[in-house]
């Protein structure tokens, strides 16, 4: 989408160049096309790299929680409703509560989001943004950034030279005569109007989002607000602009944790296989994990072969498209500064309960998969997971399984 | 070298997959990588706390180390951003390096530490950086084994059982 605007805008102004290129200097559509061709980089790289997905718990891990979680809660008998998975973590001094990923069974790190269209929980998750097709989160905010501040350098370039053709032309031939001999030029200056104001406000916006270290997710929820008590502040800031700056920009970044080349093996029918982050790294240690997991595999036969390997997940660079599902939580507090940026840019909140009957065709394939050998962990589990439904503090989780179901 | 490895082999062979423990992340300093240097008590008669301490440790070093964020990490991440990040193609990134430096320090502790205890630590980057994962083995031919099956309410089909009976 943005592609084809941005290209459009490029083509447009293409017809104004020649005569700006003469009148003033050829250097005007040098800097723009360089500015274009660093949009379309910045764009590119936004969309089809990691964002930060963490891959999803092993069977093994995913018990050894459950039942860590029961000890925690004393063990829950029929009928009674378990509290709500939490945990509580005090970052500098602020308490942070870990909320558990029915979805990708884990705790999830502080910061971290499950993304629904993505179906996948993210680090440091901004906001899942769809005109870059992709989850923007820790590994992909700087290109992300740098994307919407070249792009709101580039509109604004183009509309100051859009105006300055116009008004050069209608010097020597009169202002209407000179609409007349390039119509492209209005239309053009009617895109670029408010698309200066979108981007250059949503540009705006990201800057005091990166100055004082929050993620959108964490603004709209006004999570280290002021507003909240007199107490509250960010944890995670370390103190001036330009330490919060540099280490948004310029700081380390981590590997990809997931495996995006390597095919899902089909077994039972499970759509979103589970992706055991195997990196390149460690070979010799994942060959001696390997032979480790055999034992596993005579030890347990119900395990299938399959699940011990790499499935990856498919490019993340197209959207799960096939329910618009939007995120869970909805803003308590909207931004001043370009809202309607921000709208656009932010998918559409929906609320929606479901039934319980959703998740057992989703359940019936996977005990045999959660752990091998134990049926009261299996009972347990699928008894954990028909309740969570019903729970609506867990309804991202659950509308994952909803998406899972329906495809 | 080539006695440890085969150690590890050996291990594998005669021994089967009794119980996981899992070591999970530290967050209390914020989202840094850091794994809690809590003692699990299903370890607790298979090796010294003071190793596994020391173990959890250094991995927690090494993480720092990769993540830390100074003049040297800058400096890299402003060359990447003016080479348009094609400079990877050519060198790794710091993190990369250091990753691989953990791999082969957990390699190394397999082999002089935890093998002969009948351990196996997974490195954390095939976990998704989620947990440190230690697979507990039980001998199935060695008479002297403690079962590891005592660690109660594991879930995982025993070996333990299975030890206790070839005895």
């Amino acid at each position: 989408m943005v592609f084809w605007s941005v290209l459009l805008a490029e083509v447009d102004d293409n017809r104004s160049c020649p005569y700006l290129a003469v009148k003033i200097t050829p250097a005007i559509p040098v800097v723009g096309g360089i500015l274009f061709f660093f949009v379309m980089g910045t764009l590119l790289r936004t969309s089809f790299s990691d964002p930060g997905v963490l891959p999803r718990a092993t069977p093994d891990e995913a018990a050894d929680l459950e039942r860590q979680i029961d000890i925690a809660n004393g063990t829950s008998s029929g009928g009674y409703r378990p509290p709500p998975r939490t945990k509580e973590v005090i970052i500098n001094g602020q308490t942070v509560k870990l909320k558990y990923c029915f979805t990708c069974k884990i705790f999830r790190p502080p910061r971290a989001s499950h993304c629904s269209l993505c179906d996948n929980c993210v680090e440091r998750f901004d906001h899942h943004c769809p005109w870059v097709g992709n989850c923007v989160g820790k590994r992909n905010y700087r290109f992300f950034y740098m994307f919407i501040l070249s792009l709101s350098f580039l509109t604004v370039f183009i509309f100051a030279f859009v105006i300055t053709h116009v008004i050069l032309r209608s010097q020597q031939t009169g202002f209407l005569n000179a609409l007349k001999d390039s119509p492209a030029s209005v239309l053009e200056a009617v895109v670029c109007f408010f698309s200066v104001w979108s981007i250059v406000g949503l540009s705006g916006f990201h800057t005091y989002l990166i100055s004082s270290n929050q993620t959108t997710n964490e603004d709209i929820k006004g999570s280290w607000s002021n507003k909240r008590g007199k107490e509250n502040y960010n944890p995670y800031s370390y103190g001036n602009i330009f330490t919060n700056c540099c280490v948004a920009l310029c700081g380390p970044i981590s590997p990809s944790l997931i495996d995006r080349r390597g095919y899902i093996l089909p077994d039972t029918p499970q759509p979103a296989a589970p992706s055991n982050g195997m990196a390149a790294y460690g070979a010799t240690q994942s060959q001696s994990d390997m032979a480790a997991a055999t034992p596993l595999l005579q030890s347990e036969p119900s395990l299938t072969s399959d699940e011990l390997h790499l499935p990856g997940k498919p490019g993340l660079g197209t959207p799960c498209a096939s329910l618009t599902l939007g995120q869970p939580t909805p803003p308590s507090s909207m931004p001043n500064l370009s809202a309607e940026a921000v709208l656009t840019d932010i998918l559409p909140l929906k609320e929606e309960h479901v039934g319980h009957q959703f998740l057992t065709p989703e359940e019936a394939p996977s005990p045999p998969r959660m752990l091998a050998g134990s049926p009261l962990a299996h009972s347990r589990t699928m008894h954990i997971l028909g309740l969570a439904s019903q729970d609506s503090l867990h309804e991202d989780s659950v509308r994952g399984l909803v998406k899972l179901s329906s495809v | 070298m080539a006695t440890e490895v085969h150690n590890l082999q050996e291990l594998r062979r005669s021994a089967s997959l009794a119980t996981k423990v899992f070591i999970q992340r530290d967050y209390s300093d914020g989202t840094i990588c850091q794994f809690q240097t809590k003692f699990p008590p299903e370890l607790d008669s298979r090796i010294e706390r003071q190793l596994f301490e020391e173990t959890v440790k250094t991995l927690n070093s090494f993480y720092a180390e990769a993540e830390k964020i100074g003049g040297s990490s800058y400096l890299e991440g402003c060359l990447a951003c003016a080479t348009a990040y094609f400079i990877f193609l050519c060198m790794e990134t710091h993190y990369e390096k250091v990753l691989k430096k953990i791999s082969r320090y957990i390699q190394e502790q397999n082999e002089k530490i935890f093998a002969p205890r009948g351990l196996l630590l997974t490195d954390p980057v095939e976990r998704g950086m989620r947990v440190i994962e230690i697979s507990i083995y039980e001998d199935r031919c060695s008479s002297g084994s403690s079962s590891s099956g005592s660690s109660s309410g594991s879930g995982s089909s025993s070996g333990g059982g299975g030890g206790a009976g070839a005895r």
